[in-house]
């Protein structure tokens, strides 16, 4: 399957859940920051602090997928098979939260909630 | 010309007897199992993005959300005020369960039995520990904080205001709040007991009013979904352990393709984990 001694693969693989654990640490303490739990009175934006963990989450993703599944020593036809489908989620993902930003702006405009749902 | 056509056919008849449409030869280098393995953690990704997106659109849906680190901020042994101290050691245990996991596919490799047995072990022992975390942390937020499918006292302030009263926990009477600070509404006499503030910031500076409970979706998405991670968690542990016991009794000697069943359940375990660095990051995190 792959061209890597055994000890090479051991150290790739240590490698990688330093890394994952890593980055687990970074993106909690991120959060944490972020919302003022660790320097009184620092505040981060949460656009730039959600960005920041979600970039990180991806990374974690590739890592996992591309080191521990193997995915990098698959032949380029069966990476395609399978990663391919998933970018379809990315506008999934970009209507379902515009949808749900709707309903929530629309909640203003809905008078006697629990009327409005008795016909006659 | 006429010994070049007979070639050809030739060709192709040996090609109908050993070519790839007769299973000849394997499509992208990968056994059948493998395969169909990948396309199966496909489709089950898409099962845990639809159930994931449900969550953001609903999140979405509603004037405010529960704040993670005020929700998820207790750790065994009575501590309280640990944001995320304990999802993270959550965390921790199925990163490190699948590093042994690596390690059983790659003692596998090189034909090691016994390694293969022994990381798989220490696999199955970090799944189960992981699952005792989910356990404790669904029996405080059921038991303790009364938080179900169908309920849920998780609130967050819309306004800045004054406490009028105290609930005998953490808030006192004339505690201040601001508005997108989180609280728990508890029970008393097994009743919830909101409690009493005045506002004071804003167009309704000087009313009196009452905490309301949280948006009931978070209740049943957070228990829907990590259940159903915690789910595939476990029939792994079942899966794990078979595969282990047929390791132990050398049936995968015996087959001499680098026991290659514990590389396909590899690549379901480090799924599940996959699958947790996303629900970690839609709950704990954002």
């Amino acid at each position: 399957m792959s061209h890597l001694t055994y000890e090479q693969s051991k150290g790739i693989a240590t490698k990688t859940i330093l890394i994952l654990a890593g980055i687990t640490i970074f993106e909690v303490l991120f959060a944490l920051l972020g919302k003022g739990y660790l320097v009184d009175g620092v505040h981060i934006s949460g656009w730039i602090t959600g960005g920041a963990m979600i970039a990180l989450s991806v990374v974690k993703a590739y890592l996992i997928i591309y080191e521990f599944m193997h995915m990098k020593y698959e032949v380029p036809g069966l990476v395609k098979t399978v990663l391919l489908p998933v970018f379809l989620l990315v506008w999934a993902v970009i209507a379902f939260l515009a949808e749900g930003n709707y309903w929530n702006n629309s909640r203003a405009n809905v008078k006697n909630a629990v009327k409005s749902e008795i016909v006659k | 010309m006429a010994s070049d056509t007979l070639a050809h056919e030739h060709d192709i008849a040996h090609n109908q007897e050993s070519g790839s449409w007769k299973g000849g030869s394997e499509p992208f280098k990968a056994s059948y199992g493998k395969l169909m393995m990948w396309y199966f953690l496909l489709s089950d990704a898409f099962t845990f993005s639809g159930f994931l997106i449900a969550y953001g659109a609903l999140r979405f849906s509603v004037p405010t959300w529960p704040v993670p680190d005020f929700v998820f901020s207790t750790f065994p042994g009575g501590f309280h005020h640990k944001p995320l101290l304990f999802v993270t050691v959550m965390t921790f245990i199925l990163l490190a369960s699948s590093f042994t996991m690596v390690r059983a596919v790659q003692e596998g490799h090189r034909e090691n039995q016994r390694g293969v047995v022994v990381w798989m072990l220490w696999t199955v022992i970090g799944g189960i520990a992981f699952l005792d975390c989910q356990a404790w942390e669904g029996k405080t937020l059921m038991g303790g904080e009364h938080m179900t499918i169908k309920q849920n006292p998780f609130g967050t302030h819309t306004e800045s205001g004054v406490y009028l009263m105290g609930d005998g926990h953490d808030i006192k009477e004339g505690d201040t709040f601001k508005a997108g600070q989180s609280y728990l509404i508890h029970q008393h006499d097994g009743k919830f007991a909101p409690l009493q503030y005045k506002v004071t910031e804003g167009d309704d500076a000087g009313v009196v009013k009452e905490q309301k409970m949280g948006p009931k979706a978070f209740g049943a998405l957070f228990f829907f979904i990590t259940g159903f991670h915690g789910f595939h968690v476990l029939s792994g542990i079942a899966f794990l352990l078979i595969i282990c016991l047929n390791s132990a009794t050398g049936l995968y000697v015996k087959r001499r393709n680098g026991y290659e069943m514990v590389e396909k359940i590899g690549l379901y375990w480090h799924f599940v984990d996959l699958v947790w660095v996303f629900v970690f990051l839609c709950f704990y995190l954002l």
